[in-house]
């Protein structure tokens, strides 16, 4: 084995992409990757061959997918879908041209966005509701089950049902919560805050409060194991993992992943064994396997092109990776 | 380090002409490309795809610091532009009429995303040369606009007389003596004189001298909001300046609105330089002290309900 110190290279095994613009996300479809480009295109790769799709007038701010298509929402107020061929299909506009700067896929097809002050879900039968909140919506996630919808706010998620009239839970805490995950089992809520920490929330009669503090910056990142029982995260000098066996990580040490003297900025695990991409500002990749704390060099660090965007393909044998200045990659990961 | 991009805050009451500065700015021929922030989406005329509306959305930091706030929905726009570096050259945020600049100027400061990608550059408050008096009067947040500025726009000079207009000037400048201030009608003031002013970066505050020159002018210190400043001919001990410095933004900072300073600190060759939006400070060390230039330490702050002589004594106590 080797040591953590002396990372062994896989940057034979990587194809450059140009993107050419701040890589906003990466997804796998079936016919492929396709890269979510801040200046409102897509770009498609299959093997080397490329394409691209114009989806926003403007900015594109965040996207989505379910496998099937790509969603992305822009800063001229359209949510729109990209199957993967053809034309792109607008979803919906809003009529005052306002950001749509977070969308979200459930398993099932149902789909989220946020304008202003509004949330919109739209059900697998293609019903929309929208419901307005007291301050601005920001990341949404939906339950792993059921048409249930999380929403970061300020001093709060909610977690809302679009298809009842009930009105929201509340899980309340002081500060700006901005993205939302829910673990994969359905039993906890975790949001990353704008005071540099994440919180979470152990769902049940009386949800109870979980504080995962001491970044330096925002985790912004976040990545649920296979297995549902780690959460990894960026924000700090190494991904900081956190453990959800049981009760969940309260009194417990995270485990901290690829030391570097640069910032995380992006997170993902293999979706198949404990295996964690760690993205990080100076552009560096590294592959880190949890067991052994081993870690594998995909990408040098280079000036200007920190990582943005991951995502690895549904088996997991290719990983492909954004940056800030339009550099991208697909790392096809050696047999054995 | 890449550069960051400059970002000019317009404030003013409502009314005075900021649409019409803003408008300006953005038709006039300058070679600069600007994104633009406005509170009010289809007021500014101008089909361009960098001009975003945004709802003001001030929140405290919950970090113990009770005057730290922010807004929210700058640091999400920012956040948003910032991946579209290279299609623009400054950002300008527009707040609404009634809108306190704090919140807007501790965002710079406070987050350090928003603060590793730009750089606040200057806040512009446009006022109108007939009504300011009145509403000094009655508008606390057209004198907290005023207090912040570091550029005054005195606009509608067309709609008074010589004299009402000499009055309106020394109620603004009995709160902000410090601030760029320029007479206009229609806002016609060169773009030139509202950017690149880099009036909260420590290494071009150069001195903190009132904008005019009448001495012995008399101020009407019966205002809640004005300025005040102490100078010291000499050095201060930094062991006693700093500690004590850090007690009055603490225990005054929601009273003050900005402070600014340059120290010369006992045995130390170079410059002190800070200033602070109320309890946020920053400072460091700057260039030499000139061989021609007299080594002195001067004070300024400008804020509300603040006790000029408690001040003034607090401060000469610091000297080496």
């Amino acid at each position: 084995m080797d040591t953590p110190s002396k990372p062994v290279s896989l940057r034979e095994h990587v194809t450059a992409i140009a993107a050419e613009a701040h890589v906003v996300a990466a997804h796998w479809l079936k016919q492929g990757l396709v890269l979510a480009l801040a200046d409102g295109r897509l770009l498609s790769w299959q093997d080397g061959e490329t394409g691209e799709v114009a989806m926003h007038g403007g900015g594109l701010l965040c996207a989505c997918s379910d496998g099937a298509s790509i969603v992305t929402g822009g800063d001229d107020g359209r949510v729109m879908s990209w199957s993967g061929s053809g034309e792109p299909q607008e979803i919906a506009r809003d009529p005052k041209r306002r950001w749509v700067d977070s969308v979200t896929l459930s398993a099932s097809g149902s789909l989220a966005w946020n304008t202003g002050r509004s949330v919109h879900a739209r059900d697998d039968k293609g019903r929309v509701k929208s419901l307005d909140v007291a301050t601005t919506p920001q990341g949404l996630a939906f339950a792993p089950k059921g048409y249930r919808l999380a929403i970061a706010q300020l001093n709060r998620v909610a977690l809302w049902y679009p298809n009842t009239e009930a009105k929201p839970e509340l899980l309340d805490w002081a500060g700006s919560h901005l993205d939302v995950v829910w673990s994969p089992d359905g039993r906890f809520v975790v949001s990353s805050m704008q005071e540099n920490a994440l919180h979470g929330w152990r769902l049940g009669d009386k949800p109870t409060h979980m504080r995962m503090t001491g970044y330096p910056a925002k985790p912004r990142s976040l990545s649920w194991s296979h297995d549902g029982l780690w959460l990894a995260s960026s924000g700090a000098d190494a991904a900081i993992v956190w453990p959800f066996q049981g009760e969940g990580p309260s009194g417990k040490a995270p485990r901290e992943c690829g030391a570097r003297h640069a910032k995380v900025t992006r997170v993902a695990f293999h979706p198949k064994a404990l295996v964690l991409a760690v993205g990080f500002d100076d552009g560096c990749i590294l592959l880190i396997r949890l067991t052994d704390a081993s870690e594998l060099l995909v990408r040098p660090a280079q000036r200007g092109s920190g990582i943005t965007a991951f995502a690895w393909d549904r088996l997991g044998k290719r990983l492909a990776f954004g940056c800030e200045d339009g550099a991208a990659g697909v790392l096809t990961v050696p047999a054995g | 380090m890449p550069e960051k991009i400059p970002v000019t805050v317009l404030t003013g009451y409502l009314g005075a002409g900021k649409t019409t500065l803003l408008n300006r700015i953005l038709t006039e021929d300058h070679g600069k490309k600007f994104a633009v922030i406005v509170n009010e989406f289809g007021e500014v005329g101008i089909d361009n795809e960098l001009v975003v509306g945004a709802d003001e959305e001030v929140f405290e930091m919950n970090n113990g610091c009770i005057c730290c706030t922010v807004r929210g929905d700058l640091i999400r726009i920012l956040d948003g532009l910032m991946k579209r570096k290279g299609k623009f050259d400054a950002i300008i945020v527009e707040t609404t009429g009634l809108a306190d600049p704090a919140p807007v100027a501790q965002t710079f400061f406070v987050d350090q995303d928003v603060g590793d990608a730009t750089k606040l550059d200057a806040v512009v408050t446009v006022t109108d040369a007939k009504w300011l008096r009145e509403r000094l009067k009655d508008a606390p947040e057209a004198k907290n606009q005023i207090a912040f500025a570091d550029v005054i726009i005195l606009n509608k000079t067309d709609l008074v007389t010589p004299e009402e207009l000499a009055e309106v000037e020394a109620a603004i400048r009995a709160i902000n003596p410090y601030a760029k201030l320029h007479r206009t009608q229609r806002c016609d003031v060169p773009i030139s004189a509202l950017l690149d002013r880099n009036a909260f970066d420590l290494d071009r505050i150069l001195d903190i001298e009132p904008d005019f020159l009448e001495s012995g002018h008399h101020h009407h210190h019966s205002d809640a909001v004005r300025s005040m400043s102490f100078t010291i001919p000499g050095d201060v001990d930094p062991e006693k300046f700093m500690p004590w410095i850090n007690d009055i933004s603490q225990a005054q900072g929601p009273n003050i609105l900005r402070s600014k300073g340059i120290l010369a600190f006992k045995g130390e060759p170079r410059r002190f330089v800070f200033q602070g939006v109320h309890m946020i400070l920053d400072g460091d060390l700057q260039r030499d002290w000139l061989p021609d230039e007299q080594r002195q330490s001067r004070l300024v702050f400008i804020g509300r309900d603040l006790d000029e002589a408690e001040l003034r004594k607090g401060f000469l106590a610091c000297a080496a």
